[in-house]
């Protein structure tokens, strides 16, 4: 059991615990911190792959974009002196089954197929020159797309959560 | 060995940044008091030089108050968050050139990662965790409300940030910090090739450091204090030098990234031995930061606070618009190699 | 790389994603449903990730920005449409909100 092995595990087990505290745990505050430590666990793992530049940008929009949209949520959703934000949970059983069966087909699929690897390759220590290569030739038409989906993203969300201004505008009048 | 260099190089750098930040408080507060026409503390010791350390023994002896009605794990947390984020940055800014010491080639940099800006945007992103659960966590409408503005006013800012550095790491061709500083040999400064994106740079810095005139967040007159309203003590403390701390990473990214870092010009004409040039180079830069500090001290205290929907119109209408203009002229001039 | 095979990535990948379900069928908590699709989203960046370490190519990895670009997207939208909601019904418990059921 070398180093590699030992952070590999470490990674993994932060990235189920706090996976599994961001599923159970009643307050809702608890979910959102636990799965920062989900991100950064995900992050170490894609670390251990020589996926530096996804690691950093996971941090960059996952950790400092998302969550913190996330938190901001949270804090506009409930009720600013309660501290204790409790939430329940329904359905359990058949939820449960289903879970147990998803889980259930997934391992005995990803055990009985023989995956195809590519052996004594070794990754390229810096992807950061192929990925941008990539984005500019190869992949540039779904990445404009990609970029137009996160402007119209950007626009509706702006329209939805601000507030309707005309009818208080007649009001006024 | 090289584990033993890159210890060195730690403490070294800690030592100094934490030394650094406490007397630029004193700094800040002799400032503030020669533009108010005061005089500032100077009882302790000569002009005031012992007055850091007074305030550190004053700030661990006070009792620590917790709210009754706060969680304290987060409560606690938060100011080791701040404190943790805005000393990392620190590891991947190179401070000097090599070094050659007692046989050992010495790089005068932490750490040289290949992605050092997006490290250094990625931790900035984090920094705005310690102060939106702090502010959570302290059950205090004012502390929410500092949170809640910081979260929005970071989230702004950061967009600003990251697209004016990306001129510069157009014009570098490269993400590591190393290669950056490399790129502004002589005069070529970026400051001269990208003025624009230094202005939003450093404004966007401004609003990450939560300095004024953007301190929405703490705006002692109507925040009585923001997100630390509740914190006392020695957490109190971390805080303070947490924002201190932000400051100083700041002006040497900014100084990394746009005032030619390590560089100085004509250094090598003058003939001097290799060992002294690099220390040349690192007082240089260390020059260049103090300059930049002090331009942040002196806007503090000279600028009022903008109002929030102010702080959010120049974010998202002026500096945003104004980093892609930039972006897009950069990319038209090295398109047609008029550099 | 050593000595942790692909399966051991996938198998990680696998569990996450299985977490990530079982929050999204069990919580009441919108903002909850939502964390838990991240989880999911997630765990499939990382499987594809693996998938390319091991193929030694970073086609895998490209795809991986597409999943985070759709995911930063839908973190805005669909937090706008949570506070939307929050707003009219004072609510963000999703058994609560059943004015289209019929």
């Amino acid at each position: 059991m070398n180093l590699y092995d030992i952070v590999f595990y470490f990674f993994a087990f932060v990235t189920l615990a706090s996976a599994g505290v961001v599923v159970f745990s009643r307050n809702i505050i608890y979910s959102a911190f636990a799965l920062l430590f989900t991100f950064f666990g995900v992050a170490g793992i894609y670390v251990l792959l020589n996926a530096d530049f996804i690691a950093v940008s996971q941090i960059l929009i996952y950790v400092g974009g998302i969550l913190v949209l996330m938190l901001f949520g949270v804090m506009l959703t409930n009720k600013v002196i309660d501290v204790e934000m409790k939430t329940g949970t329904l359905q359990t059983l058949p939820a449960s089954v289903l879970v147990a069966l998803i889980a259930g087909a997934l391992c005995g699929i990803f055990y009985v197929t023989d995956w195809k690897i590519v052996r004594g390759v070794s990754a390229p220590a810096t992807t950061t020159n192929s990925l941008g290569e990539m984005f500019m030739t190869t992949y540039s038409l779904p990445f404009e797309v990609a970029s137009i989906v996160l402007l119209v993203a950007l626009l509706g969300a702006a329209m939805i959560a601000r507030k309707d201004r005309l009818p208080q505008i007649k009001n006024q009048k | 060995m090289e584990i033993l260099i890159s210890l060195i190089k730690i403490v070294i750098v800690l030592f100094v940044l934490l030394t650094s930040v406490a007397y630029i408080v004193l700094l800040e507060r002799r400032v503030a008091a020669a533009i108010q026409n005061r005089i500032g503390p100077n009882r302790v010791g000569w002009q005031g030089l012992l007055q850091p350390l007074a305030d550190v023994v004053k700030l661990v002896m006070k009792e620590d108050i917790v709210p009754r009605q706060a969680n304290k794990f987060i409560h606690d947390l938060a100011p080791i968050i701040s404190i943790g984020v805005a000393l990392a940055t620190f590891a991947v800014i190179p401070f000097g050139n090599r070094i050659a010491l007692f046989g050992h080639d010495i790089k005068l940099q932490i750490a040289d990662v290949n992605i050092g800006i997006l490290y250094i945007l990625a931790l900035t992103s984090l920094g705005v965790y310690g102060v939106t659960l702090s502010g959570w966590s302290s059950n205090s409408k004012y502390s929410l409300l500092g949170g809640m503005r910081s979260s929005a006013q970071m989230i702004s800012y950061e967009l600003a940030m990251g697209l004016s550095l990306i001129g510069v790491i157009m014009i570098a061709g490269s993400l590591r910090l190393d290669t950056i500083v490399e790129a502004q040999v002589a005069w070529r400064w970026n400051i001269l090739l990208q003025p624009i994106g230094f202005i939003t740079f450093v404004v966007s810095s401004f609003a990450e450091t939560n300095r004024l005139p953007f301190d929405l967040p703490e705006a002692e007159p109507e925040l009585v204090g923001g997100y630390h309203t509740e914190y006392s003590g020695l957490k109190f403390g971390l805080f303070f030098l947490a924002e201190y701390a932000n400051m100083v990473t700041a002006s040497a990214i900014i100084t990394t990234v746009y005032l030619g870092g390590w560089q100085v010009p004509f250094v090598h004409s003058l003939g001097l031995s290799d060992v002294s040039v690099s220390i040349i180079q690192v007082l240089g830069f260390c020059f260049k930061v103090g300059m930049l500090i002090m331009f942040f001290i002196i806007i503090r205290w000279t600028l009022p606070r903008f109002r929030y929907d102010q702080l959010m119109n120049i974010g998202w209408k002026v500096m945003l618009p104004l980093a892609i203009a930039n972006l897009l002229a950069t990319g038209l001039v090295i398109l047609l190699k008029w550099v | 790389m050593s000595g942790i095979p692909l399966n051991y990535f996938v198998f990680l990948s696998a569990i996450l994603f299985t977490i990530g379900v079982v929050g999204v069928l069990t919580r009441r908590n919108a903002i909850i449903v939502f964390m838990c699709i991240e989880l999911m989203l997630n765990s499939v960046n990382l499987s594809l990730v693996a998938f390319s370490a091991f193929h030694g190519n970073t086609r895998g990895q490209i795809l991986v920005f597409f999943v985070m670009a759709v995911a930063a997207a839908e973190a805005a939208v669909g937090l706008a449409i949570i506070i939307a909601l929050f707003r009219n019904k004072q609510t963000v418990n999703i058994d609560e909100i059943n004015i289209m059921k019929w």
